[in-house]
């Protein structure tokens, strides 16, 4: 056949077979990229999802740092087993905030996308201090000098702008709050009203070491705990033909 | 399976040749070509018959109406159709029949211990052992109460969890550090509660400590160190600690006080999982 027999000229010059063969990689690559810009169910409006607090995100900073995600995901995937073992599956709407995501792709230690309210914040502090003192089979490092090195949080208004550029929501406002909603979190005694203004009502504020300052400690545990909390599946129900 | 090389007559080169080698246009097996064609057209098929094609607003569905979503949602409603039966009557019966109808048990021992294993040992240890800060579940020392109905209370509220109302709470005073004693007096109480238990103690300081018990901490521990359930004061009489009981540890404790924070299950598990897992801890050894 002719148009057949055109295909040697492109197998001949090696110049034309890269050009073509970039053109139909690139052809490909739009084809299953491009969609999820618009798509409907890879961009679920999800009713509870807000942008992490500044010491949520600098704990996640900490996680990142730690490298919790090497054996730790965060993607409960939609299997029964999953479901009954972690809770909900995850949603998409889920990590919509999260630059990286931290889905992970191995797990040593459990998924850990609705950890938050699983444990009290005692037992983070045991857990990360001696894992093995609550879970003999653990093989988790310890990580008790978290509670050692106190966060400033100077450079925390740089953190939210950074993620604003990057496309999570803060408003102005919560960028020139940074710093006081950053302190006030794990300070129950300092007037938090601001924070639950700006964030909602589901932010926890506590003092979730234990201990007097800011530490790691702190930071970790705050972002430990809102896990996985925000969507509340007593009133929301995905559309299952997602 | 195709013909054996040809002639090259019959063939032809491919056009290449290197130092007198040349290649023969021989062409490609039958078969495989018949299997790369088969590929394509199941690769069509696929995307017609699953979620493939991106349109407008969404992807095409595909014609098997294949969904992950849907698909465990099937999956759970199988399994909870399976136990439903059981499931119902373990949660609409009274909590004091579960222990005594004895398939109603064998099957709460057994649907317990899952949901144990995988929502509750971090914390209370496998089998109920405990760590410390972490009560121990299969002894009959009760910090809140180990009948069916106090089990049951305490998993689906949790303890000093402030996300609900009806989570069990007390507090204990930290007599250290909010000055309510000083640093003597404490060390007087915490020698007369270890005497009550007979752990080694100063014994000249016994006296002065029953004293400084008696004012400050008789009204939730009992006079004679018994506790009370119904605030969830430990029994300090009975050797069994939970945060450790020689002086270091005791002195801790009476300083600054401790807060045990338990969370509570009930937006988590179902009322038949959590009435499941309250047998099976109740008879992990210590049920009341």
């Amino acid at each position: 056949m002719a148009i057949l027999d055109k295909h040697t000229v492109l197998e001949k010059n090696v110049t034309l077979l890269a050009i073509f063969a970039f053109l139909v990689v690139t052809i490909g690559g739009i084809v299953q990229i491009a969609p999820l810009f618009w798509l409907e169910n890879t961009i679920e409006e999800v009713e509870g999802m807000r942008p992490y607090t500044p010491l949520e995100l600098a704990g996640r900073d900490i996680y990142i740092r730690e490298g919790c995600y090497v054996c730790h995901s965060q993607m409960i995937r939609p299997m029964r087993d999953e479901v009954e073992r972690y809770g909900h599956y995850s949603l998409a709407a889920e990590s919509k905030y999260d630059h990286p995501f931290q889905w992970g792709s191995k797990r040593t230690g459990p998924d850990l996308a609705r950890v938050g309210g699983r444990y009290s914040d005692a037992w983070h502090v045991d857990h990360l201090r001696d894992p093995q003192s609550v879970v003999p089979e653990s093989v988790m490092p310890k990580y008790g000098y978290l509670e050692d090195r106190l966060l400033a949080g100077e450079y925390i208004e740089d953190l939210l702008k950074t993620h604003r550029f990057v496309g999570v929501p803060y408003t102005d406002e919560m960028i020139e709050n940074a710093q006081a909603d950053f302190r006030v979190q794990s300070n129950p005694d300092e007037d938090f009203d601001g924070l639950i203004e700006r964030y909602g009502d589901t932010v926890q504020v506590r003092n979730f070491d234990g201990a007097p300052g800011i530490s790691e400690a702190d930071a970790l545990i705050a972002y430990l705990q809102m896990l996985g909390t925000l969507v509340d599946f007593s009133t929301f129900t995905p559309v299952a033909s997602r | 399976m195709a013909d054996k090389p040809e002639d090259r007559n019959d063939v032809g080169t491919t056009g290449h040749e290197w130092d007198g080698i040349e290649e023969l246009n021989n062409p490609l097996p039958r078969w495989w070509v018949w299997v790369f064609y088969a590929t394509i057209i199941w690769g069509l098929w696929y995307t017609v018959a699953y979620p493939a094609w991106p349109m407008i607003s969404g992807a095409t569905e595909g014609y098997m109406g294949w969904s992950t979503r849907a698909n465990v949602a099937a999956a759970i409603e199988e399994a909870e159709v399976a136990n439903a039966e059981i499931n119902e009557r373990l949660a609409s019966v009274e909590l004091g029949e579960i222990t005594s109808d004895a398939e109603l048990q064998g099957y709460a021992r057994s649907a317990g211990e899952a949901v144990f294993n995988t929502w509750c040992v971090q914390c209370h240890g496998r089998e109920g052992g405990g760590f410390v800060g972490y009560p121990t579940l299969s002894d009959d020392d009760w910090l809140w109460g180990g009948s069916m109905e106090d089990i049951h209370l305490t998993i689906s509220h949790g303890i000093r969890n402030e996300e609900d109302p009806d989570a069990r709470y007390s507090e204990m005073p930290a007599f250290g550090r909010d000055e309510l004693l000083g640093p003597d007096e404490i060390d007087q109480a915490v020698n007369y509660v270890m005497s009550l238990s007979g752990e080694p103690q100063d014994a000249s300081k016994v006296e002065a400590g029953s004293a400084v018990y008696a004012d400050n901490c008789a009204a939730c521990h009992g006079a004679a160190g018994e506790g009370d359930i119904f605030q969830g004061a430990p029994n300090l009489a009975d050797a069994i600690w939970l945060y450790g009981g020689d002086y270091a540890a005791l002195t801790e404790s009476v300083n600054n006080a401790r807060f045990g924070v338990m969370p509570g299950w009930s937006n988590r598990l179902s009322e038949a999982e959590i009435r499941a897992v309250a047998a099976y801890v109740h008879q992990l050894g210590g049920g009341e």
